[in-house]
């Protein structure tokens, strides 16, 4: 008794000297450091709060036509010009940003969920488990992604919901395979082997210990996915693929600018930049977690 | 070396298999018939019929993939809906348009990659290196089919300096020998044409272009910068050599390894890209044969125009894969 009380103390010194250096404000004030990430972090903020405002800073709704005002130049009244419907270019980019966060952000939610589920059950059960689902990983990869997404959408319907989805699958594999090297190298940690020993079950060493500890990889590799998944999504939408009309979705927005470039080049500018801004922010974010949390990944 | 190449290649045939099943189930994961999608509503129940009896859904899946299989290795890839002729015919001029401007992208992303990372690395800090990695920062979230646009409007459509769109002049148009047309147009000897097809490859690649020069730059830079700390560099220089041939003799020789392997993939990566270039500049390859195929719903064309640049990419793959192991003998594969 006198010796667990003995033990007892330096543990929780440890804990308290953990709590004060953890990882994650660690992680924190090297991000701060980092200027282009910040710098990132910011062009993200700023269309994050463009997407909640947007009734709010938007001038006019998505869907107002003035005939009369068509393929107007950008001025005090039309910041960004107008379209070949009279709608305020300006109104549409603002609330545009909320489809492409939105499959951007939930496109990725569903290969992270997906992936680490099919990872973390190839990484532990090994075998011919993880030979089934490495191989099936392997032949997603084989196709060029774009290639992919088109072809699930050809056959699901062109739709933004259809889209979200076949974005969502085909990054799949790269969570997957993520997170299956993170959870062989923690399954040969002392404190994986003691969990089993004191009889832990399968799911409860899977949830609670290699999947918290497999998290950073996770959201830097989100994040980043986050920024190839919006411009996916733009592609799509360009192709006709994805979000149909009269959604103000940026690549649909480019599409049927197509026709006005002589005209009205404005109508191709402003959608184009926000889409590459929005890329441009969460790559430089997540290149600065990367290197804040991650440093291995650098490489 | 043998028996990695060996084993490299053999794990090419479940991927290649796998890869057959994917495009073989896609037809058949249309909800509802088939057959009655491709055909529209309007169409009679005998069309559908016969439509569905043509495709072979009225069989068994496992004898419809056997026989798409069997289909597949005698070179027999369906039939188009649209045209009626067979996708194994039409399918090489499409080809053969993709090719050549996705090897045109590639030449310029490695030309300029390579240089702008060698000398960002060799000029490490200075003006030219952040101008460099800015762009190349920026390259890398530029959505292409924006940037086509933008090339458009400014040098086709403002400056007047080049076409807009095609792959050639149709008042002046080309006589197929190998549907490459830098290399038919030579063997012609028909200089004229021969500019003109430089003249409509211009915008395309460079826009297609962009994305890999923005990661070979960016990759050749930090390869780069590793090597030129090591020993031996520190030798070379104190030598007496000349920081050129230090930086592209000495350096350059092991600093170059990783980026093959990024342009590797990048060149797999390019077939995907190509897709949105050639539907801007309205390039008749591969993707656009694709991209209109979906617009009529002509699955066979889609399936096998997407098993088709799937094959090339896993081939791509596994060459830089060999060449990787070839070049770097520092890799031992066991």
């Amino acid at each position: 008794m006198a010796e667990l009380a003995r033990n007892e103390a330096p543990i929780e010194t440890i804990q308290e000297n953990e709590k004060a250096i953890s990882p994650w404000r660690e992680g924190w004030r090297r991000f701060k450091k980092n200027k282009m990430a910040m710098v990132g972090m910011g062009i993200v903020l700023f269309f994050i709060l463009l997407a909640v405002f947007a009734p709010l800073i938007a001038p006019y709704g998505i869907n107002d036509q003035n005939l009369s005002l068509r393929l107007q130049a950008p001025s005090k009244e039309h910041l960004f010009g107008t379209d070949d419907f009279g709608r305020d270019i300006f109104s549409r980019v603002v609330y545009g940003a909320r489809i492409s966060l939105w499959v951007g952000f939930f496109s990725v939610l569903g290969s992270v969920i997906v992936g680490s589920l099919l990872g973390i059950i190839a990484g532990y059960y090994g075998r011919w488990v993880d030979g089934i689902i490495s191989r099936l990983f392997d032949i997603m990869l084989a196709f060029p992604s774009i290639l992919l997404a088109i072809g699930i959408v050809a056959v699901l319907g062109p739709s933004l919901k259809n889209a979200l989805i076949a974005i969502a699958i085909i990054n799949i594999p790269n969570f997957g395979r993520l997170i299956r090297s993170r959870v062989l190298s923690i399954k040969q940690e002392e404190y994986i082997t003691a969990a089993k020993a004191i009889g832990m079950s399968d799911a409860r060493i899977l949830f609670h210990h290699i999947l918290p500890n497999s998290m950073t990889p996770i959201i830097v590799q989100g994040t980043l996915a986050i920024a190839t998944a919006i411009i996916e999504a733009a592609a799509l939408g360009f192709l006709g693929l994805g979000a149909q009309p009269p959604n103000p979705e940026w690549g649909k927005m480019l599409a049927d600018s197509k026709a006005y470039l002589t005209q009205a080049p404005w109508t191709m500018i402003f959608p184009g930049l926000a889409i590459m801004l929005t890329v441009l922010g969460f790559n430089l974010m997540g290149d600065g977690l990367r290197d804040a949390l991650d440093p291995r990944m650098k490489n | 070396m043998f028996t990695y190449a060996l084993r490299r290649i053999l794990t090419v045939i479940p991927v290649l298999l796998g890869m057959s099943l994917i495009v073989f189930f896609m037809i058949r994961a249309i909800p509802g018939n088939p057959a009655q999608v491709i055909l529209g509503q309007k169409a009679t129940k005998e069309a559908v019929e016969a439509l569905t009896h043509k495709l072979g859904l009225d069989q068994p899946w496992y004898i419809q993939y056997l026989k798409y299989l069997k289909g597949l290795l005698t070179g027999d890839l369906g039939e188009s809906i649209r045209t009626g002729a067979a996708v194994s015919q039409e399918i090489w001029p499409y080809l053969a348009a993709t090719l050549e401007l996705s090897l045109a992208a590639m030449f310029i992303a490695v030309i300029i990659g390579v240089n702008a990372g060698i000398i960002s690395a060799w000029f490490q800090n200075s003006w030219f290196d952040y101008v460099a990695m800015v762009l190349a920062l920026i390259g890398v979230s530029m959505p292409i089919f924006w940037l086509g646009l933008m090339e458009q409007w400014i040098f086709a459509i403002n400056l007047d300096l080049l076409p807009t769109s095609g792959r050639e002049d149709v008042r002046n148009p080309i006589e197929p020998i190998t549907h490459l047309y830098l290399i038919d147009t030579l063997i012609q000897g028909n200089t004229d044409q021969f500019i003109q097809v430089l003249q409509h490859l211009v915008l395309p690649s460079v826009a297609l272009a962009t994305i890999p020069m923005a990661i070979i730059a960016r990759m050749t830079r930090s390869s780069m910068l590793e090597v030129m700390k090591s020993d031996y560099i520190r030798t070379a220089r104190a030598k007496g050599l000349s920081m050129f041939w230090v930086v592209y003799k000495h350096s350059l020789k092991n600093a170059i390894i990783p980026v093959l392997t990024v342009i590797g993939l990048q060149m797999g990566l390019l077939l995907g890209g190509a897709i949105l270039t050639e539907t801007i500049f309205s390039w008749p390859g591969i993707g656009r044969y694709i991209y209109e195929a979906i617009g009529y719903r002509d699955y066979p064309v889609i399936q096998s125009g997407i098993l088709i640049v799937a094959t090339i990419f896993i081939f791509i793959n596994l060459v830089v894969d060999l060449l990787y192991a070839a070049i770097d003998p520092r890799i031992k594969y066991n």
